[in-house]
């Protein structure tokens, strides 16, 4: 039996346009269509694998406003057993710090939690830390970067992997947490069974308050980093032609060299 | 731009995206290369399958989901967007488990449709022959009893999915024309096994569009099907068959939708990043009205299908409705496609773009399922009763 947790995070699709907004430089949710983010996916598949593998319970976790219900929902038709929300507009434009520690709350109020995967970086925020942050408020080994993962009885095995440092192996034993890479699997779609199963599933829904979290804790008012400025990316440029006149090859080459691409 | 919907539940909303979802990163990838290459998307209606929506308007009780007419036809009209032939192979399969579902007995269902509706199976529907296509009451296949079996002797014409389905829904002639008994009597529906002995594919006709969609005449040399997959009593067929009609129409108007869509949004695209005399081609007014119209044209051929659909979905009449959907919608297909390679001009005419592929599949649905005279002649038949 190992109960799984699972992060899930609802980002704007990478698919549309994606702003921020003009007042305070956080995330205008409300310019972009919603959705469960990709890398969360491969969480939720990842940790349905291992159920399906032996026995267990998987539990999605999700820290944002009332919609991010319909990424609880996607992850939740893709065949996850149960969800806590926590929602709160206390927690608006809160960073990594704060909000690793309300999902640490949240996290705790799951009983007998054997293993936490999460996706190792979202597609919005990028910062990619709230998985090591997480493990260390939690008192949990951490394995990052996960493209593959092996669980057998109380101990599991992954393959790191990241552009620095190549291939490492890791092993701990349970309880851990775990961070998944894109390579870690295909996701699958849910059904329509999954669908029509998924709206009778029990949805926790929790504020800050509720997880004993003092709200002075979170929020944009209390992050460790603020964004001064902010400016749309710049339309792209012409680019540099090379006229080949038998040494096209080595323009290339030198173009390269001097972008330090090659 | 996606359609924009209203959808009656958060059900119908997830069902929905997850339509678009398979529709963006699974069909849409493939569409050009498969049917250049004229190959079978089985694996594709496999995915559908597995995925619950190869039995969507049907009961829960045989494997189905349950869902009604209005959403089923969105689902089908997102896949089609992406893919006409994959649109058009769901709505056929659809079609074709319509007769067990409705005229079938229970035992009958309990036996053959949850397989039909569950996923692995694929279905055709076998109406038409060379000489009976409008006049499909002239049907000369014939089925002869014998003992606990139908011997079955004829060919059937235009069958979509011929050769690659796993179950056909088949007209017969188990009798004679009589005149008491009307120009139907005498049409018996069978449910045949694609691996009945005595059956075969001839090889598939070779299509202006929809290549990757199989279509063939299907050989039956004294197949023997068992009694026990006649479905409704003997002389019920046609009624039968022209029941499927009515709500497979609905499914080809959705279809066409969708196919409409995807030239409209290819267009819209093309002319926004199209400059001529230094401004982007939509700004000039000979496009941008053409754009307009082609619009309304895609958004009230969706509002009169979902008309319909709703009528169905209430038990009320709908064959008029039907009717109206299939003729507009396929006709607004038609125009909109053809007009979509007027915008991208030289670029739409070649096999780079892929509006010239659109135009070329948004000629059949004028044709098939009741050509658009059969359609006038339902709907003035109806004014008539009325």
């Amino acid at each position: 039996m190992t109960n799984i947790v699972v992060l899930v995070k609802q980002v704007p699709d990478t698919y549309s346009e994606r702003k921020l907004s003009e007042t305070d430089h956080t995330l205008d949710r409300e310019s972009a269509d919603a959705v469960l983010d990709e890398i969360n996916e491969r969480a939720v598949e990842e940790a349905l694998k291992i159920k399906e593998a032996g026995e267990g319970e998987v539990t999605v976790v999700c820290v944002g406003p009332d919609r991010a219900t319909d990424a609880i929902r996607k992850a939740l038709s893709m065949g996850a057993d149960k969800a806590v929300h926590v929602s709160d507009p206390a927690l608006h434009g809160s960073d990594v710090l704060a909000t690793a520690k309300v999902i640490a709350a949240a996290i705790q109020r799951v009983e007998g939690v054997d293993l936490v995967i999460a996706g190792n970086e979202s597609s919005d925020g990028g910062a990619g830390a709230v998985p090591a942050i997480l493990a260390e408020l939690l008192g949990l080994p951490q394995l990052t970067h996960a493209h593959h993962v092996n669980v057998e009885g109380s101990a599991i095995k992954v393959d790191r992997e990241t552009a620095d440092e190549g291939l490492t192996h890791l092993e701990a034993s349970l309880p851990a947490l775990v961070s998944v890479t894109e390579k870690i699997n295909e996701p699958r779609y849910p059904s329509f069974k999954g669908i029509m199963a998924a709206k009778k599933k029990p949805v926790e829904t929790l504020t800050v308050g509720d997880l004993g979290v003092d709200a002075g804790e979170v929020g944009l008012a209390n992050a460790w980093s603020s964004v001064v400025e902010s400016a749309p990316k710049p339309p792209r440029s012409a680019g540099v032609r090379v006229e080949d006149e038998g040494d096209g090859g080595t323009k290339v080459a030198e173009y390269l060299v001097g972008q330090k691409l090659i | 731009m996606p359609a924009e919907r209203l959808l009656p539940t958060t059900e119908a909303e997830d069902l929905l995206a997850l339509a678009r979802d398979i529709a963006r990163e699974e069909l849409a990838p493939l569409a050009g290369e498969f049917e250049a290459a004229e190959r079978f998307p089985r694996e594709q209606f496999r995915l559908l399958g597995k995925s619950g929506l190869l039995g969507l308007p049907y009961p829960e009780r045989w494997g189905g989901g349950d869902v009604t007419y209005e959403v089923y036809l969105q689902v089908l009209e997102e896949l089609a967007t992406a893919w006409m032939s994959v649109g058009v192979g769901l709505s056929v399969h659809t079609m074709s488990c319509f007769a067990l579902a409705y005229y079938g007995t229970d035992e009958q269902r309990e036996r053959w449709l949850p397989g039909m509706l569950g996923g692995d199976l694929l279905g055709a529907y076998a109406l038409s022959e060379s000489h009976a296509g409008s006049d499909a009451a002239a049907l000369s296949t014939r089925a002869v009893r014998d003992g606990d079996r139908y011997l079955v002797t004829g060919a059937k014409a235009w069958i979509t999915h011929g050769g690659k389905a796993d179950f056909y829904t088949t007209m017969v002639r188990t009798g004679e024309k009589d005149a008491a008994g009307g120009k139907g009597s005498g049409i018996s529906c069978l449910l045949v096994d694609a691996d009945t002995p005595g059956l075969s594919a001839a090889p598939p006709e070779r299509k202006m569009g929809m290549t990757a969609s199989t279509t063939s005449q299907l050989l039956f040399e004294g197949a023997p099907v068992g009694a026990d997959r006649l479905i409704g009593g003997e002389g019920t067929g046609l009624k039968i068959a022209l029941d499927s009609l009515a709500s497979g129409r609905l499914g080809i108007a959705a279809c066409s939708v969708g196919l409409a869509q995807a030239a409209l949004d290819e267009a819209v695209a093309y002319a926004k990043q199209r400059t001529q005399f230094g401004k982007s081609i939509i700004e000039f007014q000979g496009v941008e009205f053409l754009l307009a119209d082609m619009a309304a044209a895609v958004e009230s051929s969706r509002a009169t299908y979902l008309e319909a659909a709703r009528r169905k979905d209430r038990g009320l009449p709908f064959a008029r409705q039907a009717s109206i959907a299939k003729l507009v919608a396929t006709d607004a297909a038609m125009k909109v496609t053809t007009d979509a390679v007027q915008v991208l001009g030289g670029a739409g005419y070649t096999k780079d773009f892929p509006v010239e592929r659109y135009m070329r599949e948004a000629k059949v649905p004028q044709i098939f399922e009741g050509t658009n005279q059969i359609q006038r002649m339902v709907i003035a038949r109806e004014l008539r009763k009325g």
